[in-house]
Formats: C-alpha cells, structure tokens, sequence
C-alpha cells in the first residue's frame, strides 16, 4: 500500500490520455455488465419457484400448439386456482411493418380476470364480453395506430385464414383501450387481445389446439409443485408441456432471435480484444515516456522486481478502476432498462458472479496490457535510461 | 583514515556491436572516508563512467571495487539495488525528480524501501528539506520550483536515508553561478558537518575548488591526484 501514492501518480501523468482510456475501459465494463445481465438471465434454468402464475408452453417450441384437452386435467391438479388460455395470431394492421407495434392474441375467458395489470374500464369490459368479434386494444398501440374504441379494423394474419371468407383478413370491433397497472408495464400496451370463441370458430385449421396454458397456482410457495405436477400430465407424450414464470416464456420467446450466450460472448470477445489493444498501447507509450523516471527509481535501489510490479500494478489498477465503475454504472442503468422494456423482460441484478467474473477480467486484462511494458521497466539498464539512450 | 572506496585495476569495456571500446583502464584509486573528490577531465575521459561503477550503476568490466567495505563488483542486480538503497545517495546534473510527485515525495522516496513507517518517513523528509533550507517548499511540485531548488530537492533526496557515499554527476552544470554556489555550499556542509564522503565529477574548476582533493582523468587513465588546501 505504501506504493500506492507512487502508482497514482504515474497513473494519472498524463491527466487527459489516462481519462480517455480510463472512459474506453468504463465503457467495455458498462457493456460487459448489461450483457453479462443479458447472459444471466438467457441461459438461467426455467423456475417456477414463488410465482403465482404460470405459463405452460410446448416444451418442444413456443410455436408449437398444445390440445384443449389439457385444460380440464389442469384444472382438476391440486393447488390450481385457475386456468386459461391463449393463441398467437401473427398478424398486421394496414402496413407489414407494423407488425411490431401492435401483437395480436386470441385470449380465452377469464384470460383478463387473470391478468389485472390490464386496466380496462368495466363498461368496456362489459361490451367485450358482449361483442363476439370485440377486441381491446393496449393504449400504446392505440396512439401509435390511430385506433379508437368503435372502429372496426381489419388485421391480415399470416397464419390463421378465416374460414368463412377464405382469407386470412379479419376484421374485429373495437370495444376497448386498456392501460398497464404500472408504468414498467408498458410494454403490454402494444397488444391487441380478443375473444377466443371468434378465433376458434372462425380459423380454418387448428381447432381443439391452443397455444398457451396460463395457469394461476393458490398458493406460490407450491408454484415449482404444480408446474412439475402440470407437466407430469403430457410426460411422454407427442405434446410435453414446460411450465415456468411469465418472464422466462417471454425471454424463451427472445431466445428465438438466436443463440444468445453466443452473441453476448461474441460482442464481449471483440470488445474486450478493442480494449486490449487500446489499454496496451496506452500503458507501452505511458511507460515509454517514464523510462527515465524509473531508472531514476532503480538508482534508488528499486529492483528490477519492484519496477515490475510498479508498472503492472499501474495497469491493473487502470483497469479495475474503469471497469469497476463501468460494473456500477451497469448496476445502476438496469433496473432502468428493465423499466423501459416495459415489463416483457426483467434483467437480474448484477450479482456476485458477474462482479467476481468482471474483476477476474479486468485483473487479467491488467496483467496482459501492462506485461510488455512492465518488462521493458524492468529490464532497463541504468545507466543507459539516464543517459537517453 | 579507512578508505571509503578502493578502486583496484577497474576497467570497463563497452561492446557496441562488433566493437569494443575500452572506455577505463586499470583505475586505482583510494577515496577516504569524508573526503571531497572532484573527479575532473575532458568529454569522453571516462569520469561518469568511473562514478556510476562507485555509486554501482554499472559493474566493472575487470578489476575489484570496495566501498564502505562491501566488494561490489561482483553483487547480483537485487544485492547491488539493496547496497545502493542503503549506501550511496545520488545527485544528477539534470536533478531527476518525479515531476508528479511534490518536493516532499521525491525526498520520502528512497524511504519507501525501509521498514519506516509512514509518519516516520514524512519526519524524516522533512528534516532532510529543512537542511536543504525548503521546508516551505515541500508541497511544491519540481515544476513550480528554480533549478537551484530542484537540486536542493535533489540533495534532501540523496542524504534521507543516510547513506555515508554521495555520488554527484555534475551537480551544478545546469544552475547558474549564485544557485550553484548554494548548492556546492551546501554539499561541503554535508561533507564537513555530517561527515559525508562525497564523490563529484564537474568540468567547472570553480567547483572543484569546493572539493578537498581533485583527480584528473584523461582518455580513460588516471593521470593526477591533486590536495586541495582547504
């Protein structure tokens, strides 16, 4: 520790290239942070564990339906309070690029009872209940699409043609505009939700099939229980079911885009490989410039091993002082993130594993940046540094 | 008197490629304890050369070298930096302090290799300053300080941790007539009052008046040992 102020020192020299490194490396760790948080919450085994509802899914893929025939045997499961389903139905309003702002969901009864963060007023409830083609549409998609209550618009899927015209447009009524519970929950207002006995009667194919089981447990201490009792039912059959949280089928369904632990290493491998080469040359050209200095410390009776490690100690510090700040910026940035997601999905905080793991890297990533330069201090002849040669 | 070094047959040969340049040869040379050396001669003539061998920046290519009754020629690179810490204090012509640390911390810096304590280490910077005369200097950084300061910083540097053998690399080549009259002062105060053995090399005549005995060096030899009177 004695050293420390002397480390400091030679660490800040040069005030404005220190800064800009030490900005170089926060970011990487900033990165390394959220996508590490990203990785976490990707590649972390489904649980069921104190949840109250649960989503019940194909276990082979989410696009894959599951029979209506469940539906009783769930419910008769102990510890089940209540059960509901839904279907994805993929489809567009007016413009194919508006296929992301609004989702359409075929919902089946008590699929809004179980779901409260959907605030809707109750005469519109009311009228959905009452209107077989009605559907309620999320306040956000609403604005974003001009869609008010009483309009009847059209929406072109791309999976389910409507047996009664031939086409795979349909049309819906308007009954409704829903709003999150919850700022965070955003998010679920870009969806369009209606009735299941439209869908079921109306579709020309997959009848009797539904794509989801929501299911709301009596007690969330015994959530794993019943999610493990649920998927018993269809084990070894061609429709096994994987029971788990909301969130994990919302980030199953993002897994879709690829394999995620993979990208995330990809992106962190190039970044952390950008980092070394910037901090590396940064520490040679810091060290090329003190050589004097540190044969002036040699002079004083610094060996060639304390030159060493004054140097690496250098880096390393460097490096763990961006990237610890990097790691707390990241801790800070997202429950924020998690808020703008508007609930669909929900990062895990940065625990002990990704601090342990960050400082394990940024410690490695001192030592590699700071080895070459360390070793030119160290092998430094005297007499030669003093003279400029 | 105990000699405080003995330089026996001490040559030094540099190797620049395929060529070798005989840069001392066969140097014999006794410097008492608390004597004043001026080492004197021409560019080239091998004084620095000769300087860095007693302060044991650089190892002899021949011959045997004995200060403060510790062969050094023959000391590995750790033994030789632990001897240097603990007995040679060293004063450059261009001062060589670290530009990022203050007065204070260039002083405390051969203390960072003993056992002292932080609180004893900044005591004894201090003490060292104050016989340099800049105490009120000690938070200063070399930058903000005249040349003449900055060896006097220098000089605190080189006697804190006590050692009995200054080696001094034109002291005062850098400074003008008043400031280098200060320093060469204050360097015989340490050699007369504290019992300093100092070892100078300077082209200055003047400077060398400050010195109790002056050798003359030429194209690598020995040629005169003068008595100064004091």
């Amino acid at each position: 520790m004695k050293y420390l102020h002397l480390i400091w020192a030679a660490l800040f020299r040069r005030k404005t290239r220190t800064v800009f490194t030490l900005l170089s490396v926060l970011a990487a760790f900033l990165l390394f942070g959220m996508l590490d948080a990203v990785r976490t919450a990707f590649t972390a085994p489904p649980s069921a564990a104190g949840v109250s509802r649960l989503f019940v899914g194909s276990r082979v893929s989410i696009i894959q339906s599951l029979p209506q025939s469940l539906l009783p045997q769930i419910q008769a499961l102990p510890g089940v309070d209540e059960v509901t389903y839904a279907n994805w139905f993929g489809g567009y309003y007016q413009d194919p690029k508006n296929v992301n702002v609004m989702f359409q969901i075929a919902i089946g009864p008590q699929y809004l009872d179980m779901h409260p963060e959907f605030v809707l007023p109750p005469a519109q409830r009311k009228a959905f209940d009452e209107t077989r083609a009605g559907a309620v549409i999320g306040d956000t998609a609403a604005r974003a699409l001009g869609i008010k209550v009483g309009d009847r618009i059209p929406i072109r899927g791309s999976i389910f043609t409507n047996k009664d015209s031939g086409e795979t447009t349909w049309t819906f009524d308007i009954v409704g505009i829903f709003k999150a519970a919850e700022e965070k929950q955003r998010g679920f207002e870009n969806q369009l939700l209606f009735r299941w006995d439209y869908f079921d009667e109306g579709r020309a194919f997959g009848e009797g099939t539904v794509g989801w089981y929501i299911v709301r447990v009596s007690d969330p201490g015994e959530s794993e229980k019943v999610a493990a009792a649920i998927d018993a039912l269809s084990a070894n059959s061609d429709h096994e079911t994987s029971s788990q949280t909301e969130q994990a089928a919302n980030l199953a369904f993002m897994k879709q885009i690829g394999d995620i632990g993979l990208i995330v290493g990809a992106i962190m491998a190039a970044v952390f490989f950008t980092l070394i080469l910037l901090t590396g040359n940064t520490m040679a050209q810091a060290v090329r410039e003190r050589i004097p200095e540190l044969a002036v410390l040699k002079t004083l009776g610094f060996t060639n091993r304390s030159v060493l490690g004054l140097v690496l100690a250098e880096s390393v510090l460097l490096v763990v002082l961006g990237g610890a700040i990097g790691l707390a910026l990241a801790q800070v940035m997202l429950p924020g993130l998690n808020a703008a997601s508007g609930g669909r999905v929900n990062f895990p905080p940065i625990g002990a594993s990704t601090w342990l793991l960050g400082l394990a890297l940024m410690v490695g990533i001192g030592l590699v940046v700071g080895v070459l330069p360390a070793l030119r201090g160290m092998r430094l002849r005297i007499v030669d540094a003093l003279a400029g040669r | 008197m105990t000699a405080q070094v003995e330089i026996r047959n001490v040559s030094k040969v540099y190797e620049r490629g395929n060529q070798k340049l005989e840069v001392l040869h066969s140097i014999d040379l006794d410097v008492e304890q608390q004597d004043f050396i001026a080492l004197m001669g021409p560019s080239g003539s091998g004084k620095t050369t000769l300087l860095n061998l007693i302060g044991g920046l650089d190892s002899p290519t021949a011959g045997t070298l004995t200060v403060s009754g510790q062969r050094i020629d023959n000391l590995g690179e750790s033994a030789l930096a632990r001897w240097r810490a603990a007995t040679v204090g060293f004063i450059f012509q261009f001062y060589n302090l670290l530009p990022m640390l203050s007065a204070q911390k260039n002083v405390e810096l051969p203390l960072l290799l003993t056992r002292l304590s932080a609180a004893q280490r900044r005591r004894n910077a201090a003490i060292a300053l104050e016989l340099v005369g800049l105490s009120d200097r000690a938070s200063h950084k070399p930058t903000e300080l005249s040349g003449g300061q900055q060896q006097r910083v220098a000089i605190a540097r080189a006697i804190v941790s006590d050692p009995a053998l200054l080696v001094c690399d034109e002291p005062t080549g850098d400074l003008d007539r008043h400031s280098a009259e200060e320093v060469l002062t204050l360097l015989q105060q340490l050699n007369r009052q504290h019992g300093k053995t100092i070892i100078m090399v300077t082209h200055d005549p003047k400077a060398a008046e400050y010195a109790s005995h002056v050798v003359h060096l030429d194209k690598g030899t020995l040629v005169e040992q003068v008595e100064r009177q004091a």
